[in-house]
């Protein structure tokens, strides 16, 4: 077995691992976009994965969800590994949250049944308890008076909040956020990010595709860099960020800088 | 005298038309429900990723596209009877045999609509679910299927309507319904224009009252999106 990329971070790394990446090869046809993948989410870390577009940093998020297929290799999350059968697929998804870069609402359900929709079916807590669990996360991201509304009558910013409180409400050990101020206007920005903070300090195990350096630097505990389908640099936020040793992390920082 | 209003009155309140009107309703209730319920299956397997899958809905669509309506009901009636004698039997009334008909042609026109209102709920609809834990049966019943039917809705009562219309052709295979009760009463009476406009009224209250509901269903349907 390959030995796993060091990070600076021990007291991390002495956590239970919550998510474990081995020698994690995907293919979409004959194009290989994740190459030879080793990762450790620790209990509590959160992990800031960036690089270039077409780089895998998505696909490599979405597999550990298993929202895609990969063909080569271990992802172990919670201690259950992700295989083809559908029990552990399901028992996975339950356990991390995920929030998308184009939010994912469903149009047809106000916020609150937005929120409740999986509690009650999945988790089978009943409608009742389920709305008090769905407010009690609306007050957390700060927008409890939209309870009845359509997400259709939300802001971006509003919206991916909501997103944000919809996933807590399954209680995650891991919140996968697969760059969520993407397709937002920049005012709205910094309310998400706030949001992501605030969860951050609450002692979250994230793992985050984000171009929000800023972010980064403030709670990432290890920072990934990929390019073409492998982890070119792994380390803290001060490491990549002001001494990155590999050239292609130069290069990328040195263009979002400017 | 060209129009006899007491004799198209007793027409549109009389008895006869009355039958085959509820005759016609329940025909068309009947099988706009099964090949519905037929159609949610057949109109996700027609987007499966399995080419067998795909190609046996496409192929099934063809051909139940492609023969007329009244073909399909002639063969049903004369035609399955011939192959199987057990058909010949008095159960196999001219009602089962258009019931039969009709549900065939129209799972094809409902498949394809169905297949399309699948395609228009985005991919992201169902990996928002699915990244919740929901089980696939859930992401359907729960996520793509209420979106899909609000895409649906309209082709989905357009189809109504014209099976309502259709269900006259089974005036062929001497079903009582709306227009071979209309056609009996010319046939006693040889007033035409009396009988044709109170058929007419029926045809039209029907359609009517479609309409009515399928605006209320839409409203409620859209609840998210105004």
């Amino acid at each position: 077995m390959k030995l796993s990329i060091e990070t600076p971070v021990e007291l991390a790394e002495a956590r239970p691992t919550a998510v474990q990446i081995r020698g994690l090869g995907k293919w979409y046809g004959a194009f290989q976009v994740l190459k030879n993948i080793d990762l450790d989410v620790h209990q509590g870390e959160r992990v800031v994965i960036c690089g270039p577009s077409g780089s895998g940093k998505s696909s490599l998020i979405r597999c550990i969800n298993r929202l895609e297929e990969h063909q080569e290799g271990r992802i172990v999350v919670d201690g259950v590994e992700l295989t083809g059968q559908l029990k552990r697929i399901d028992r996975v998804r339950s356990e991390v949250g995920m929030v998308f870069q184009h939010f994912n609402l469903f149009p047809h359900l106000t916020i609150l049944e937005n929120c409740t929709l999986a509690p009650r079916w999945v988790r089978k807590i009943p409608r009742r308890e389920a709305e008090e669990l769905a407010m009690h996360y609306l007050e957390r991201v700060r927008i409890p008076d939209k309870a009845h509304c359509y997400p259709a009558k939300l802001s971006g910013g509003q919206q991916q909040r909501v997103a944000i409180a919809r996933a807590l409400c399954m209680n995650p050990r891991v919140m996968l956020f697969d760059e969520p101020t993407s397709a937002l206007d920049p005012e709205m920005i910094k309310e998400v990010l706030d949001t992501m903070v605030q969860l951050a300090e609450e002692g979250m195990t994230m793992v985050c595709v984000t171009h929000e350096m800023g972010f980064a630097r403030k709670v990432a505990d290890k920072v990934i860099f990929m390019d073409s389908g492998q982890i070119v640099e792994c380390g803290s936020p001060e490491q990549i960020f002001t001494q990155p040793s590999h050239e292609r992390t130069q290069r990328f920082l040195g263009q979002l800088l400017h | 005298m060209v129009f006899d209003s007491s004799l198209f009155l007793d027409a549109v309140f009389g008895w006869p038309l009355a039958k085959g009107a509820l005759l016609t309703l329940v025909l068309s209730v009947s099988v706009m429900a099964l090949s519905t319920g037929i159609s949610l299956f057949t109109g996700s397997f027609a987007t499966s990723p399995r080419r067998g899958i795909r190609w046996s809905m496409a192929s099934y669509v063809w051909l139940f596209r492609g023969a007329p309506a009244l073909l399909v009901l002639l063969f049903i009636w004369n035609g399955l009877p011939q192959l199987f004698p057990s058909f010949r039997g008095g159960w196999f009334t001219p009602f089962l045999a258009a019931f039969v008909a009709l549900t065939l042609i129209q799972i094809a026109y409902l498949t394809e609509i169905f297949r399309s209102a699948f395609a228009a709920v985005g991919s992201g609809q169902r990996e928002g679910a699915a990244a919740l834990g929901l089980h696939r049966w859930h992401v359907f019943m729960l996520v793509v299927l209420p979106q899909a039917l609000r895409v649906a809705l309209p082709a989905l009562v357009n189809e109504f309507i014209s099976l309502l219309k259709a269900t006259s052709l089974a005036t062929i295979i001497s079903l009582n319904e709306l227009m071979t009760t209309t056609q009996f009463a010319i046939a006693t009476s040889f007033q035409f224009l009396e009988w044709y406009s109170a058929a007419l009224v029926y045809y039209m209250v029907l359609v009517s009252v479609l309409t009515g509901l399928q605006m209320r269903v839409e409203r409620g349907l859209s609840s998210g999106y105004r």
